[in-house]
């Protein structure tokens, strides 16, 4: 039983996008975030995005380690700062593609005020959401997620708060493209995140993911496998369901989909606005006219365009 | 069951027994049930997954996707590149 890892490593088609030198990675046998970048990478990979063009940002924690093990330009943050370096990075370069990929403790918990004042303002960022309901490099504190009556290592006669609904929150909030997964789903995630990396907004996916090691041992639900078919069998699929009744209770039904997908100006565009009615047609961002940005804009939008079409062609070819 | 003279794609799967955590995603979710898990140990002491019937296997890279660990792809088997059609 013995593998060439160099083959390996240079025929496998993630090597393009991870950074195949680092793996195996840290995380636990059954743990879901693996499928997640792995969907991910797909995702890049079909959206036809420039890879020199895109920055992940990644905050502290299990799903923080993202960050390291993905071939794009990436930074590791400070604990629940993903979004304020995101929002830095995209105000510095508009032209970047930002994506945000850590876990609910950090967004949420630590970073929970970046997390809806980014999306009040409508910043153009991607955020990815890893929610296993439980702090999973820290020791399997409660989260703001975990659900009531779960036993988290803080509370081990079940916890008594009550948890946040993320699609929820973040509706309310202002984002404009909503969707939560299971890390089951992993397709819908790649579709979801393409989607995503197209809109032009705040998008907001909430990928649900078994942690085996804490939570799950400590609510003695068995290992990934076990979780995994949980969500295949009570997940209830409803596309724009309305938010308010996207909450998850202990073992519950998870409602799944596609919640919001709407459009409204993000924060530069409203930044031009405000700005083209004080200063007149002369105002200039970064050195560029408003009509010279919507050139360079059309133009990448084509250029994405065409490198997606020929991915696609690409495949469609091989089904032949 | 084939739709008109299109014949099914068919696959191969490759391994990293190394990498492998035994998580078992691979073998409990593979739709056509190519995969089992072996009793041999790798290096960590997990029991990697090896395909049982290689023959079944359809190319939809589920696995592949799913592997958390990134130890699996698969190739399309270059004997029915293209689908070859039925005669």
């Amino acid at each position: 039983m013995t593998t060439d890892i160099g083959k390996f490593k240079h025929d496998s088609p993630m090597s393009g996008t991870l950074r195949m030198e680092r793996m195996p990675h840290i995380w636990c046998p059954g743990c879901g975030i693996g499928s997640e970048v792995n969907a991910f990478a797909e995702a890049i990979k079909r959206s036809g995005i420039d890879p020199k063009k895109l920055v992940v940002v990644s905050g502290i924690g299990c799903t923080g380690r993202v960050a390291g093990y993905v071939d794009f330009d990436s930074i590791h943050t400070t604990h629940g700062r993903a979004i304020p370096v995101a929002t830095g990075i995209k105000l510095a370069n508009p032209e970047l593609t930002v994506v945000v990929f850590s876990g609910e403790g950090d967004l949420t918990g630590i970073g929970g005020n970046h997390l809806i004042h980014a999306a009040r303002r409508n910043m153009d960022l991607v955020v990815i959401c890893n929610n296993n309901f439980t702090y999973g490099m820290t020791g399997g504190q409660v989260t703001p997620t975990t659900p009531h009556s779960a036993i988290a290592s803080t509370t081990p006669y079940g916890n008594y708060e009550y948890p946040f609904s993320l699609p929820f929150l973040v509706d309310a909030a202002g984002a404009t493209y909503i969707a939560r997964w299971t890390s089951m789903d992993v397709r819908n995630v790649t579709q979801s995140i393409e989607e995503a990396l197209a809109h032009k907004g705040f998008s907001f996916i909430e990928i649900i993911s078994p942690c085996t090691t804490l939570y799950l041992r400590r609510n003695r639900l068995g290992d990934g496998v076990d979780m995994l078919q949980h969500y295949q069998e009570n997940t209830v699929l409803k596309h724009g369901c309305d938010t308010r009744e996207t909450a998850i209770d202990f073992q519950g039904k998870i409602v799944i989909g596609k919640f919001v997908d709407k459009v409204k100006p993000t924060y530069l565009e409203a930044v031009d606005q405000c700005c083209v009615k004080l200063v007149g047609d002369d105002y200039q961002l970064y050195g560029k006219t408003i009509p010279e940005r919507e050139a360079e804009e059309k133009a990448e939008k084509e250029k994405v365009a065409a490198r997606r079409a020929a991915v696609l062609a690409e495949q469609t070819e091989a089904n032949e | 069951m084939f739709f008109n003279n299109l014949k099914q794609l068919h696959g191969k799967v490759y391994i990293n027994e190394t990498w492998c955590k035994g998580c078992g995603f691979c073998v409990q979710f593979c739709p056509t049930n190519v995969l089992d898990i072996s009793s041999d140990y790798n290096a960590k002491g997990y029991h990697p997954p090896y395909a049982k019937n290689p023959e079944k296997c359809h190319d939809c890279q589920y696995c592949q996707i799913i592997c958390p660990e990134f130890s699996i792809f698969v190739t399309r088997d270059d004997e029915n590149e293209r689908g070859v059609t039925e005669k």
